[in-house]
């Protein structure tokens, strides 16, 4: 089981407490309405799916209840690093 | 190649299988090919066969970065129906098995397909109304699917417990009859083996790295770790590696790979008639000729390439399966593993053209790729023949997720499938 370091809880807790919210960094668009029918499919099917370093979601559902973002290896499975919601891309 | 039958098994059993002669030539690859397959597992070789054998295009190369059906053909729970609720995926499906029916004989290579039944409980309201609309929309559509009562599924199932007092008590059953189980190597290795007798080259240990592409943006050829191969039709069929070789060709992909888990226990009598499959709980089995149990477990929930999951997603399975058959409560596991699935938004294939010209894909099989092996190979090869889909397979385009005409089986199926 993987240990992941929560940035608001600051601990290191294990795997089951927390759930996967996705890629991280996918803006909902600010102007729904004139999106062409390719940017709605960029913004809600087209994903990341590196084999490699990625970014992405989690919320520690078990614990505070938020969300945060990751950097983790897709081979490794190893977490590069956590940060909180709003915090630039690492 | 030596045709296999009953009588050159005999003889050479009295030979003590000492002198069989290898399934198919180690190909090296050659500077050009007429079309290429990346990826070896069942898929791929199957479409290189039927390439082969139905469309005339023999001059083929399937690249194989590993080993012949050593990614999730060689993975996968060997699970084969066809009781898919929506109608473009009943036509795909059930395309596929009936082209299981005779494969063994078609490619003179026991599969040993074993229409055992595939069986799924329900335990709630919801699960008995949803399957129950399951079996009635398959029967619109030709597909075999019968509702069984409690009493009913025990008879067909005898370790299944039925009791009012289980923890997941079970409401009633669908059952698919042609349903059942093939042995998964046996499909690569028969693949192989028919392909290359019609010409096909099946070169392992050779990944590609780069897509060539002309200036009018269509494919001109391959890199690979063996040296450049010239082609002008690519079919990639791998898996949970989609997006990385799509990547290549400058294509994003609505894919997440996950990984998959399995696992089998020590092997025992023969005690499991068939194929018992619980979404709800998240759990199936079959016992194989072997002997062991086989048992599938879920994805993990975040994306990866890792080829192996997390403990808890097995206890998670492992309980549920001693509810549901107590009797096997102090059996012991022997091996378990992982496979990584390609995973699309509606949870159905992707199984056609690309915008790249000469580039076709197959892929976004998600959990459940096994069964549609002979159907997925026999329409990429059909769509990379004609440079159009088969009607059968036209739905499952890559436009699909611009113009909203999902097939939702996710919504359909929920979990596993």
């Amino acid at each position: 089981m993987i240990l992941i370091h929560c940035p608001y809880c600051d601990e290191k807790r294990p795997e089951i407490e927390f759930a996967n919210a996705g890629q991280a960094h996918v803006a909902r668009p600010l102007d729904p309405s004139s999106q062409s029918d390719e940017e709605w499919e960029a913004y809600l099917f087209i994903r990341a799916n590196p084999r490699g370093r990625h970014h992405e979601r989690w919320r520690h559902v078990h614990g505070c209840g938020r969300f945060f973002n990751a950097v983790r290896d897709t081979v490794t499975d190893k977490f590069e690093t956590t940060y909180k919601a709003g915090e630039p891309r690492r | 190649m030596t045709h296999h039958s009953a009588f050159s098994l005999f003889a050479k059993a009295l030979g003590g299988h000492q002198d069989w002669p290898e399934q198919w030539p180690d190909a090296a690859p050659k500077p050009a090919y007429d079309a290429i397959i990346v990826g070896g597992g069942g898929h791929g070789l199957g479409a290189a066969y039927y390439l082969a054998k139905k469309y005339g295009i023999t001059n083929v190369a399937v690249l194989e970065k590993g080993w012949i059906g050593g990614g999730n053909t060689g993975r996968n729970t060997t699970i084969i129906r066809s009781n898919y609720l929506y109608d473009e995926s009943a036509h795909l499906y059930d395309h596929a098995v009936k082209l299981w029916d005779g494969l063994s004989q078609e490619l003179n290579y026991n599969v040993m397909y074993s229409k055992r039944g595939v069986m799924m409980l329900a335990h709630n309201v919801h699960d008995v109304q949803s399957l129950q609309r399951h079996v009635n929309a398959n029967r619109l559509n030709g597909v075999d699917n019968e509702w069984l009562t409690p009493q009913q599924a025990k008879d067909y199932c005898p370790p299944l417990n039925i009791s009012p007092d289980a923890r997941h008590p079970v409401l009633g059953a669908a059952l698919q009859r042609r349903g059942g189980t093939a042995r998964h190597d046996s499909v690569a290795w028969g693949y192989a083996r028919a392909a290359a007798a019609l010409g096909v080259d099946i070169i392992q240990n050779c990944a590609v790295t780069a897509i060539r592409r002309g200036a009018d943006g269509a494919v001109e050829g391959v890199e690979t770790t063996r040296g450049p191969i010239a082609t002008k039709r690519i079919g990639v069929s791998a898996a949970g590696n989609t997006s990385v070789v799509m990547q290549m060709a400058g294509l994003d992909f609505p894919l997440e790979s996950y990984p998959l888990q399995a696992l089998v226990s020590e092997p025992v009598k023969p005690t499991f008639p068939c194929v018992v499959m619980s979404n709800t709980v998240h759990a199936y089995m079959s016992q194989s000729d072997k002997g062991e149990l086989v048992i599938g477990a879920g994805t993990d929930q975040y994306v990866s390439y890792s080829q192996r999951g997390a403990l808890h997603i097995i206890e998670h399975t492992l309980a549920a399966i001693c509810e549901i058959f107590p009797i096997y409560r102090r059996m012991r596991m022997l091996r378990t593993w992982g496979g990584i699935v390609d995973v699309t938004p509606d949870r159905s294939p992707i199984l056609g053209k690309t915008p790249v010209k000469g580039l076709y894909v197959n892929c976004g099989w998600g959990t459940g790729g096994f069964k549609a092996t002979p159907g997925a190979g026999d329409l990429l090869a059909y769509t990379m023949a004609k440079d159009e889909p088969h009607p059968i397979n036209a739905p499952f385009n890559l436009d699909r997720f611009r113009n909203g005409r999902l097939i939702d089986e996710a919504a359909a199926a929920a979990v596993a499938h």
